[in-house]
């Protein structure tokens, strides 16, 4: 199916997210859409798929202006969008999610959708078992569903948003060999929206570039990376080097610990966290190292064992012991934990900065505008937090962490961020490391993993799998390893 | 834009009044009565004497306490439907010091009323203790202790406080002059102590809220208890110590319920001041500005309704379905704003909604606490 934007424009009070975009996607192309955090990827895909609708401007499919509101009315119009997050309901199987959004009468036949089911997973290579509870599935596999459902509903455009994040190398294998066929095989269009650059190049036909709103340049394919980061930021990104930084004593360490998870248990973990050292945690998602992340902050309790902050065991403590022994922990849903939809940022700003009984509300706007400023956060201090992109709040979260933690312990740091907010955050980390704090993060991005840690733990199912040297592993060592291949890497 | 949005607040704010009037007009027209002679009515009898604008005031008093208390609790993002019970035990203790206690009047009263906070602090610590350590949800905690509150009032009413003699075992016996709450004068009973804890209650949660790393915690933890966690906030504390605090103060009203409404403990004797205080909350969306305000319209109406039988032969529940009809159409009427608010604002489209109707934060996840 051709799509032809055009002149699109969305306004969110006074930001112009989409600034009179046109372009036209053929049938059969895969094109890329980049951008960095803020450039408007996101309304202007929200708007291809009916998840709300434009200002101004029109969509044509196949030549025939379409207007649509609602996501079930863009499906039925043949678009339909793999959110980041798969949209399956847990508690469902994977035969029930696959029919759950098929229009039809009150009665639901499994044997079509069972006949149906197999087919595309036959055609596409995914291993999917109907029965099976969406709970026990992988990310990937999750993915996998989302794409037969969509495709169930009878598709022609299929709109991806970061779809290799948390999948393993096998599965972006599987899964942009059935982009491919999809596209050549049967005509059909293809956007995809990816921070990843070397996952546009492997895959895209070609690639349009936003920029603060506006189409701000195309390219046919193949085109350099180097090429790619100049037309996203107008210039080309210097590399990043990392200072080494003399390790000190031992502040942080795990011993016989067990953790138990609602899906894998960590058994027997021991681990030395040196001050001044980065440990990357690899691993598909649910494999064990939110554990490991959340027990070093006091949020889960151990079953076995110790973990000793400074020499004094603090297993089975609260959390608010372990952030006064220096502990700060950042998780990955920045909205659900960490900030707080509904207070601004001078409140933010107030409840961390000071134990005082008054709120000295003056003083908290000075540091609040300090803040933003040091931190480069593009956004005002009345603002409440979610007015604010993603990007810039991972920077509110990074201003809110205490000055000098022992230990900083990240669940994906850098989750949705474009390569140079991404850039800007571990400059951040790094600035603290080099004043003594240990860091321990968590990243379905194997590239960072590689680049920013010292050393590396590789979880498959609770097992743990140690990188000594960081420095030594390539991508696709580490892309076999979180697929549970522990035997293909070198000992 | 800001011109805009300012006629937009009044019109919703004015449209749910004067529908919820018309519908109610509609009404009592087909009874064939004169709906301007019902609210003339209505307006005057509220303010046809000072006995009866003292008996609107008595109302007011105890249910902008409550009111005052649910600001903090809804604040702190907890749904205390157990002020009726706090009400209830503010009442019991107070009780106690009237019957057992004598002391000179000022300090007789003083102790009254500290144990009439006392006791709705307790009963609010209990339900804030049962949430944080066994993870029962405020609303099963508070309606288990509303009955249980109100079982121990019926037990101590009929059994060991009951009246010598027996009497009519609804009541205590009447307390002695020397406990009760002085009334300003025969022609305007009223009490003066009551009103000017009222007024401190409405202006100390104002300032509190606004200015206190206590009253900035509760909002955190009210929004999102996870993340205040995290950044630091001891969410245990804000939820008891909140409940505490609208526990204390609607103990207060209930001290004043036995202390001078009553001048002796009875069964029900909040008379749902509490359920009434929890409407009046969530029709103010939780803006304590303006939450005595409405309660006090709310006291009008209750004031007035009494003469409708008397002079229009209408029955008193026609304010009943006058109130209810306001609720309905408050309620519809934020609503409709919020989605208008929401396209405006571009936060319309679903992805971050569960639901195609717009869902309350009071409909998410429980709270989780350390």
């Amino acid at each position: 199916m051709d799509i032809e934007l055009r002149h699109i424009h969305k306004h969110f009070g006074p930001v112009h997210a989409n600034n009179d975009i046109s372009f036209t996607v053929k049938g059969g192309r895969i094109v890329g859409v980049l951008g960095e955090n803020g450039a408007g990827k996101s309304t202007l895909m929200k708007i291809l798929s009916g998840y709300q609708p434009a200002d101004s401007g029109d969509i044509l499919l196949d030549g025939v202006r379409a207007a649509y509101h609602r996501p079930e009315a863009a499906i039925a119009a043949g678009i339909g969008m793999l959110q980041q997050d798969p949209l399956d309901i847990p508690a469902f199987t994977v035969l029930e999610n696959l029919v759950y959004g098929q229009p039809g009468g009150l009665f639901l036949s499994r044997k079509n959708a069972q006949k149906q089911l197999g087919d595309l997973c036959g055609r596409f290579g995914f291993a999917l078992d109907a029965d099976a509870p969406i709970v026990s599935l992988s990310i990937g596999q999750r993915q996998q569903l989302e794409i037969v459902r969509l495709l169930a509903l009878g598709i022609k455009t299929l709109i991806l948003d970061e779809p290799t994040t948390g999948i393993s190398a096998e599965q972006k294998d599987i899964l942009f060999d059935a982009l491919r066929k999809l596209s050549k095989n049967e005509g059909m269009s293809v956007l995809l929206v990816s921070h990843k650059l070397e996952d546009v190049i492997a895959l895209c036909d070609e690639v349009v570039v936003l920029r603060a709103g506006k189409l701000v340049g195309d390219a046919q394919m193949p085109v350099t990376k180097a090429e790619l980061v100049r037309l996203m930021f107008g210039q080309e990104l210097a590399p990043q080097t990392r200072a080494q930084v003399p390790l000190g004593q031992t502040v942080v360490s795990f011993d016989k610990v067990t953790l138990r998870g609602k899906r894998v248990t960590v058994e027997n973990f021991a681990l030395d966290i040196r001050a001044g050292e980065v440990i990357g945690l690899a691993g598909l998602d649910g494999s064990g190292q939110e554990l490991i992340a959340r027990a070093c902050a006091g949020l889960i309790k151990p079953q076995h064992g110790t973990i000793r902050i400074a020499g004094k065991n603090m297993a089975g403590k609260p959390y608010r012991d372990f952030l006064r022994s220096g502990v700060a922990f950042g998780a990955a849903g920045r909205l659900e934990e960490g900030l707080i939809a509904g207070l601004t940022l001078t409140e933010h700003i107030a409840l961390t900065s000071s134990d005082e009984a008054l709120v000295n509300w003056p003083r908290a706007r000075d540091l609040t505008e300090t803040q933003l400023k040091l931190y480069n956060v593009r956004g005002r201090s009345t603002d409440t937090i979610e007015r604010l992109s993603g990007g810039n709040q991972q920077r509110v979260l990074m201003a809110l962490l205490p000055q000098k933690p022992v230990l900083l312990a990240l669940e994906q740091p850098t989750r949705g961020l474009d390569v140079d907010s991404a850039r800007w955050i571990w400059q951040q980390l790094l600035a603290r490391r080099a004043s003594g704090t240990a860091i321990l993060f968590t990243s379905p991005d194997l590239d960072e993993l590689v680049a920013y840690s010292d050393r590396i733990l590789v979880l498959y199912a609770g097992k743990v799998y140690e990188i000594a040297d960081a420095g030594a592993t390539t991508i696709d060592e580490l892309g076999h390893l979180i697929g549970g291949d522990f035997q293909k890497a070198a000992p | 834009m800001s011109k805009n949005r300012t006629w937009f607040q009044v019109v919703f704010a004015v449209a749910p009044i004067i529908v919820s009037l018309a519908i109610t007009s509609a009404l009592i027209l087909t009874v064939n009565a004169d709906p301007i002679a019902v609210f003339q009515s209505e307006w005057n009898g509220a303010f046809r004497s000072p006995t009866v604008f003292a008996g609107v005031i008595n109302f007011w008093m105890p249910l902008a306490l409550c009111s005052m208390g649910l600001i903090v609790t809804f604040t702190a993002g907890l749904w205390n439907i157990g002020v009726e019970g706090q009400i209830g035990m503010g009442a019991v203790f107070a009780t106690w010091a009237a019957l057992f206690v004598t002391l000179p009047q000022p300090a007789q009263i003083a102790l009254e009323i500290a144990l009439g906070f006392l006791g709705g602090a307790l009963w609010g610590a209990l339900v804030g203790f049962l949430k944080t350590q066994l993870g029962v949800h405020e609303i099963f905690g508070g309606v288990a202790l509303n009955s249980l509150a109100n079982v121990i009032t019926i037990y101590l009413v009929t059994g060991p406080w009951s009246p010598p003699g027996g009497a009519s075992k609804q009541s205590t016996a009447p307390f002695v002059t020397n406990a009760l709450l002085p009334q300003i004068s025969a022609d305007f009973p009223v009490s003066l102590l009551m009103l000017i804890l009222t007024f401190a209650a409405i202006i100390g949660v104002i300032l509190i809220l606004r200015g206190t790393r206590w009253g900035l915690q509760l909002k955190a933890t009210g929004k999102n208890a996870r993340s205040a966690l995290l950044l630091g906030v001891p969410t245990t504390r804000s939820a008891i110590s909140a409940l505490m605090v609208c526990g204390g103060l609607a103990g207060i009203a209930g001290a004043f319920r036995v202390l001078f409404v009553y001048q002796s403990l009875r069964t029900l004797v909040s008379g749902g001041i509490g359920f009434l205080a929890l409407l009046v909350v969530l029709l103010v969306a939780v803006r304590a500005l303006w939450a005595p305000l409405i309660a006090l319209i709310f006291a009008l109406f209750l004031g007035g309704s009494t003469r409708l039988k008397i002079e229009l032969g209408l029955d008193e529940s026609l304010v009943g379905v006058l109130q209810g009809l306001i609720v309905l159409l408050v309620l519809l009427a934020s609503g409709l704003r919020q989605r208008l608010s929401e396209r405006d604002s571009g936060r319309g489209d679903l992805a971050g909604r569960p639901y195609e109707q717009p869902i309350s934060a009071e409909q998410q996840e429980a709270v989780p606490h350390e």
